[in-house]
């Protein structure tokens, strides 16, 4: 009898705030260290928080994506517990009435669509950090991160696999980047995850979950939940039982190992922060944030399958992310599409496949590229109407990437003018019926790929400049002249 | 409700409060009367009262995000006990 996984997330994103959650402080990544540390992050008695307004307009931003209820009023709460990155000896956070209730987000695992619930959604502040190299026996303390802002956004148990959960936090770290509320830089710890994992029989209640903490990339997501799965599986065949606990994966090892358990778990005793009043967010401040709101996701997604018949799995990679299918609309601008009704298909393919490798390579984001749109989108008229082949085009792309400047430029300097002299091509396919008289004879027997060669003779002797279609008709008419 | 001396015994070590054998009882009492004390407020009819997280009806005012605070960490750190590369020194932790 098989085992069915069961997990839930839990992720905190980075509040893209200049200034701490609950202080004046800059956030920037990477300053020298304690430099962004005021009197509230290092909790000097006698200082008050005073809770950033950027911060819950971001929170707002998150519940109108995913049609999540806001709460008209929340309530902040102390997280109580002692360690020495938390310099208060309690975490502000959100317990009882957090900002953002339920809401869901559509995943797109093994060509299915799927809609994962969410819990909730609260604001709090990120702890330091410890630096545990060896200070002559004691430990560094570093309060930079201290007071910076995070959403933690927590997932229903829906989802049933590791990939289907590698694709709710690739989904929610699309979206939160989308809507501006969060850089999304793992490596620099912006977006991270916690797994809660548990295994049953298809049908039967829910197990005894872990959950596993440290996961910073997706492959580490993707691999920690298998491995932990299988953990649990191989305990329950042999008959024993699952312990609550909490666990941390190790990338090194591949696997997880126990971190502590339900009986050692915090106490973390939450109480109303009464150095804050409740939260109140009124009608007219949502009105007006939701009247800023970009087109989401799954809405452009819908958009660009029904208008520009791209296939579901294209309109996905394209929607990856908002720079991206802001550079596919505008490459799209310099296009007489209802002409060339296929034209946003092919821009489409090379905007996934060509265009993505090369921001890739660079580490650049689309809206960094060296090429334009309107660039890119020229070229593709170029073959249009017939100016240049599609291989040719290829080659003006690369072209624009070794910083060559405009397409039409390129075409007239290089001369890649496709052949359009009927009598010069015909001239070029005569000297290569004659020069190649083996693939002629296998032609005439009977074998189609012969022509195939002589194409691919002509497109060289041409310098690929000739219309592979205009070649391949001329061919044919020579061959059965 | 009562604590028992296990009780006491428990929030001492979640409040990193070391309460000596001889001192539990005397803790234990003090606790017990401040609960005691509660449970008079409890007796307090509060079906169909909404819950206060705050003792005053005012609602939180906001800051602008902007970064408002310079970095002042040799002034903090002149009070601290230990530093070294501008890290707060504590003793090793390690979870």
């Amino acid at each position: 009898m098989s085992w069915e996984i069961v997990i839930g997330l839990e992720t905190h994103a980075q509040l893209s705030t200049r200034s701490k959650i609950f202080s004046g402080a800059a956030t920037a990544f990477g300053a020298a260290p304690n430099t962004q540390a005021c009197g509230v992050d290092i909790a000097l008695p006698g200082t008050l928080p005073v809770l950033n307004r950027g911060a819950v307009e971001r929170a707002i931003r998150f519940a109108l994506a995913v049609g999540g209820e806001l709460n008209r009023t929340s309530v902040f709460a102390r997280k109580n517990y002692f360690y020495p990155d938390l310099p208060k000896g309690y975490q502000i956070s959100q317990y009882e009435a957090p900002i953002v209730a339920g809401g869901a987000l559509t995943i797109l695992a093994g060509g299915a669509e799927k809609v994962v619930r969410l819990t909730r959604a609260h604001l709090e502040e990120d702890a330091g950090k410890s630096l545990h190299e060896d200070f002559h026996g004691a430990s560094g303390i570093d309060l930079n991160r201290a007071g910076t802002p995070l959403l933690e956004i927590v997932s229903e148990p829906d989802m049933r696999s590791a990939e289907e959960a590698v694709a709710y936090a690739r989904t929610l770290h699309a979206l939160v980047r989308w809507i501006e509320i969060c850089d999304g830089n793992m490596q620099e710890g912006s977006f991270r995850c916690d797994a809660n994992v548990s295994v049953r029989r298809p049908g039967a209640p829910l197990g005894t979950r872990c959950e596993i903490k440290n996961l910073n990339s997706f492959r580490f997501l993707e691999r920690a939940i298998e491995h932990e799965a299988r953990r649990q599986i191989e305990i329950l065949e042999a008959g024993g039982r699952i312990d609550q606990e909490t666990r941390l994966y190790d990338p090194e090892r591949d696997e997880t190992r126990s971190l502590r358990s339900k009986e050692e778990a915090h106490d973390y005793r939450y109480f109303p922060d009464p150095d804050l009043l409740p939260l109140a967010v009124s009608e007219q401040w949502i009105a007006e944030i939701r009247s800023r709101m970009p087109e989401l996701p799954a809405a452009r997604r819908a958009r660009f399958e029904s208008r520009y018949k791209l296939s579901p799995q294209v309109a996905a990679q394209v929607t990856a992310s908002r720079d991206k299918a802001d550079f596919f609309e505008r490459s799209l601008m310099k296009i007489d599409t209802e002409t060339y009704p296929e034209a946003p298909r092919d821009l489409a393919n090379v905007t996934v496949g060509e265009l993505t490798s090369q921001m890739n390579e660079r580490g650049l984001e689309f809206s960094q590229s060296p090429v334009s749109p309107e660039q890119i989108g020229r070229v593709q008229a170029l073959v249009l109407d017939g100016t240049i082949s599609g291989k040719i085009a290829k080659d003006v792309r690369k072209a624009m990437w070794e910083g060559e400047g405009d397409p039409d430029a390129i075409v007239a300097r290089r001369g890649l003018r496709q052949i359009s002299d009927a009598g010069a091509l015909e001239a070029i396919v005569a000297e290569v019926l004659a020069a190649n008289p083996r693939s002629v004879e296998e032609f005439r027997a009977g074998k189609e790929k012969a022509l195939n060669a002589l194409v691919g003779q002509v497109m060289k002797a041409t310098k690929g400049k000739a219309n592979p279609q205009q070649v391949n008709d001329l061919l044919k008419g020579k061959l059965s002249g | 409700m009562s604590l028992s001396s296990s009780d006491v015994l428990r929030i001492a070590q979640l409040a990193r409060l070391e309460v000596t054998p001889a001192e539990v009882a005397a803790v234990q009492q003090d606790l017990n009367g401040i609960l005691a004390l509660v449970a008079q407020l409890q007796a307090v009819d509060t079906a169909g009262v909404a819950p206060m997280a705050h003792a005053q009806d005012v609602m939180l005012r906001l800051r602008a995000d902007e970064v408002t605070e310079a970095d002042q960490h040799r002034l903090f750190q002149a009070i601290a006990p230990q530093v070294e590369a501008d890290l707060y020194l504590v003793p090793k932790v390690i979870e």
